[in-house]
């Protein structure tokens, strides 16, 4: 059948393949000026060990569109993926491709700290709206950046929360900690010590264990006379973590805290009774009772088969925050400024995650659940045992007082009770 | 005249890119095809030409990012950051290939693994210093004789320039008495040491020459990004430029530059399309292995000969049939 085309003298076939390129631009771009719409970028990991948060965060997004009928504003909405595998280069020359390329309108992601930091620059030289879940507490404290904002949550913000719960409300006194050993892992540790400290308990111990840990034995093992630990890891780490914990005997000896993504939605679908009775803090799960979660966690069941976890809910945001926005400047997207401005003056009385509204750093400020890893209906779930409500990244210090210290980090602030 | 006349038509075409190329985001991805261009024949310098194969030319690369971003952002100049960097890049390359070159084969490939991994743990720990996993942020581009570097097509220009130089310096290297005597250590360093050249010398100085281009790269790759976190340093950088080498084809002038080329353009562009791109990158780096095992310049040069080869026997066979 495909005889005619070797028959073809060469001349002739490279012409016809011509003519087959050029009719197809053509198609192609006929249907570009068909409409107008609103272009949103996802950026996102699809690929390495991140994917599984990454293509979270496309469902969500999309979860969040279909319910508009990917329309804003009277306009269609597309949405364009770009897969950053989780590389600070590549997701600058992504981020650069959606501006350039793709004409995006507003960027959502990305999902790493490093990613994020690695295009602020950028968005802020082409004056691009940047949605992100990148929780590195300085995009928005000591260096903001006028074009990004964050729904999620900080590295701290809910890890203070929880300093205040482990040491007012249970009463627990001293305190190991064990994290990833990323700026992720390292901020969230500081912002529990600070406030468990700041209300009588002490930090006798800090674990570091390396991204890419093996095995948590060796660290494990130092766990020793302690009222409680507190656990700061992201992705498949916390999973392996608790695991190691429950083998080692000591779940339900020691009570496990956990900060954000320590037991989140995402791995907690992969776990068994081991996880049961492990206390987190986080700005959602997919048991928050209100009818605007309900709905959310009920159509990602029904179209993806998952819980909702901290990337899903993130994008959702995200995409409702926008909307809000472009909806608030009349659907006209063109003047960015305009619409950054309109991204910050979101206020959403009632999102998946209760009521949302944004600081002057552009961080969100909004409610912080304690959650208890609970059995239901023969699934593990994050049942919420108590709301700390309309929490910032600043907790209750003055936030000129706590711009004007440094960064957390492994040494800030500083332990000094360790070996106590 | 022929080849002078191809070269002319590519520099043409290159020099003029930023006018035709049309989109901003093209432009950007030649810019770095460039540089990775120049890290990938600073490597070929080793692997290729003293066939010394390194798994650690990121910590060089890296350690001109991180020196160049760390005197930017402690206030000095754009010169003394691009003179600090290169002195800590060849200082560095110089502990490198001491340490190094005790070992052969396997070894050298474990040493250099292990000195990159060392800077990037140090890059990884040493908060302090480094920022640790969030990195240094650089506030601009330089600007030379008062040109702003800020858009796309002038840094492109720029990153040519470099690129250019550094080809002309490669293959006045590649000629030179000290570029022969490198081959001659690759080939028979025994009979080269008997003629009494001092082998560990000649390679030492070809470390700190591929030190000093890698420098040259990871500067521009500062510029560029005007961002460095420790993921410059990470083993699978190291890996992907080697790969760039080989895949091109080892001690080619044209193969680590079509090498760059071929791993910027899946890792950025072809990703777009194809959600599984890593797998594309395996299976072509397959395809090379099996198909021109030598790489892709010089397997082309062989297709090519073969093909002509073959029209001419077919004409002969022709001629003598019909006398």
């Amino acid at each position: 059948m495909l005889l005619f085309l070797f028959k073809m003298k060469i001349p002739l076939f490279c012409l016809a393949l011509c003519s087959v390129l050029v009719s197809s631009f053509l198609v192609v771009a006929a249907y570009a000026q068909d409409a107008d719409p609103i272009r949103i970028g996802l950026m996102t990991v699809k690929t390495g060990p991140l994917a599984t948060g990454g293509i979270q965060m496309e469902q969500g997004l999309d979860i969040y569109l279909r319910s508009v009928s990917y329309t804003i504003a009277g306009r269609p909405v597309e949405m364009i993926v770009a897969d950053t595998g989780g590389s600070p280069a590549v997701a600058r020359t992504k981020a650069q491709e959606l501006v350039e390329r793709d004409g995006v309108d507003a960027i959502i992601g990305p999902l790493a700290a490093f990613e994020a930091l690695a295009i602020n620059s950028y968005i802020a030289q082409v004056g691009i709206p940047t949605l992100s879940i990148a929780a590195a507490e300085d995009m928005t404290q000591r260096t903001p950046n006028p074009y990004f904002i964050r729904v999620s949550s900080s590295s701290a913000q809910a890890s203070h929360p929880m300093g205040h719960y482990a040491a007012v409300d249970r009463e627990f006194r001293r305190a190991v900690t064990i994290a990833d050993d990323i700026a992720y892992g390292q901020e969230m540790v500081a912002g529990f010590q600070r406030v468990f400290e700041e209300n009588g308990g002490r930090v006798v111990a800090k674990l570091w264990p390396p991204l890419n840990v093996a095995e948590y034995s060796a660290y494990i093992a130092q766990i020793q006379n302690v009222d409680v630990v507190y656990m700061a890891f992201a992705g498949i780490n916390g999973l392996r973590f608790i695991r190691q914990y429950a083998e080692f005997g000591l779940q339900g000896e020691i009570p496990l805290l956990g900060g954000m993504t320590s037991a989140d939605e995402s791995i907690l679908r992969n776990m068994g009774d081991e996880a049961l009775g492990v206390i987190s803090s986080s700005f959602y799960s997919s048991e928050l009772p209100w009818p605007a979660n309900v709905d959310f966690v009920s159509r990602m069941r029904e179209v993806y088969d998952v819980n909702p976890g901290y990337y899903a809910v993130s994008a959702y945001l995200e995409a409702m925050v926008l909307h809000a926005a472009i909806d608030a400047v009349g659907g006209d997207t063109e003047d960015k400024a305009e619409l950054m401005n309109a991204l910050r003056s979101v206020e959403l009385e009632d999102s998946p995650r209760g009521y949302v509204r944004f600081d002057e750093h552009g961080n969100v400020v909004g409610n912080i659940y304690i959650f208890e890893v609970q059995q239901k209906d023969g699934r593990l779930v994050n049942t919420p045992i108590k709301t700390y409500e309309n929490v910032s990244q600043f907790w209750n210090y003055n936030s000129e007082e706590f711009l004007s210290q440094p960064v957390y980090s492994r040494n800030y602030p500083p332990a000094i009770y360790l070996g106590q | 005249m022929r080849e002078r006349c191809l070269i002319i038509v590519t520099l043409m075409s290159l020099v003029s890119l930023p006018l035709w190329m049309g989109s901003d985001y093209y432009i950007n991805i030649a810019s770095q095809i460039l540089i990775w261009a120049i890290f990938a024949l600073a490597l070929n310098v080793l692997v290729g030409w003293s066939g010394l194969v390194s798994l650690g030319h990121a910590g060089l690369f890296g350690m001109a990012c991180y020196t160049g971003a760390w005197l930017l952002e402690a206030g000095w100049g754009h010169f003394t950051a691009v003179l600090g960097a290169f002195a800590m890049t060849i200082l560095v390359s110089a502990i490198f290939g001491a340490l190094s070159l005790r070992t052969r084969g396997i070894g050298f490939i474990m040493i250099t693994l292990a000195i990159s991994q060392i800077l990037w743990g140090i890059a990884y720990r040493w908060i302090g210093l480094t920022n640790g996993d969030n990195g240094i942020i650089i506030s601009a581009r330089p600007t030379p004789f008062g040109i702003e570097m800020d858009t796309p097509g002038v840094f492109y220009i720029f990153t040519l320039i470099v690129f250019l130089l550094t080809m002309l310096i490669m293959a006045i290297f590649y000629q030179s008495p000290f570029g022969v005597s490198l081959r001659g250590t690759r080939d028979q360093s025994r009979r080269m040491s008997a003629l009494g050249f001092n082998v560990w010398l000649i390679r030492f100085f070809a470390i700190l020459f591929s030190g000093f281009f890698s420098g040259v790269a990871g500067l521009l790759f500062l510029y560029y990004h005007q961002y460095v976190s420790p993921h410059v340093l990470s083993l699978l950088n190291s890996a992907e430029v080697l790969l760039m080498v080989i895949s091109g084809g080892t001690g080619t002038l044209l193969g680590p530059v079509v090498g760059a080329g071929l791993v910027v353009v899946i890792k950025n562009v072809a990703s777009a399309y194809i959600e599984r791109w890593n797998m594309l990158l395996g299976v072509i780096f397959v395809a090379i292995v099996i198909f021109m095992p030598e790489g892709l310049v010089p397997g082309t040069q062989r297709l090519f000969r073969w093909v002509f080869s073959r029209i001419k026997s077919i004409g002969a066979a022709i001629k003598s049939e019909a006398s």
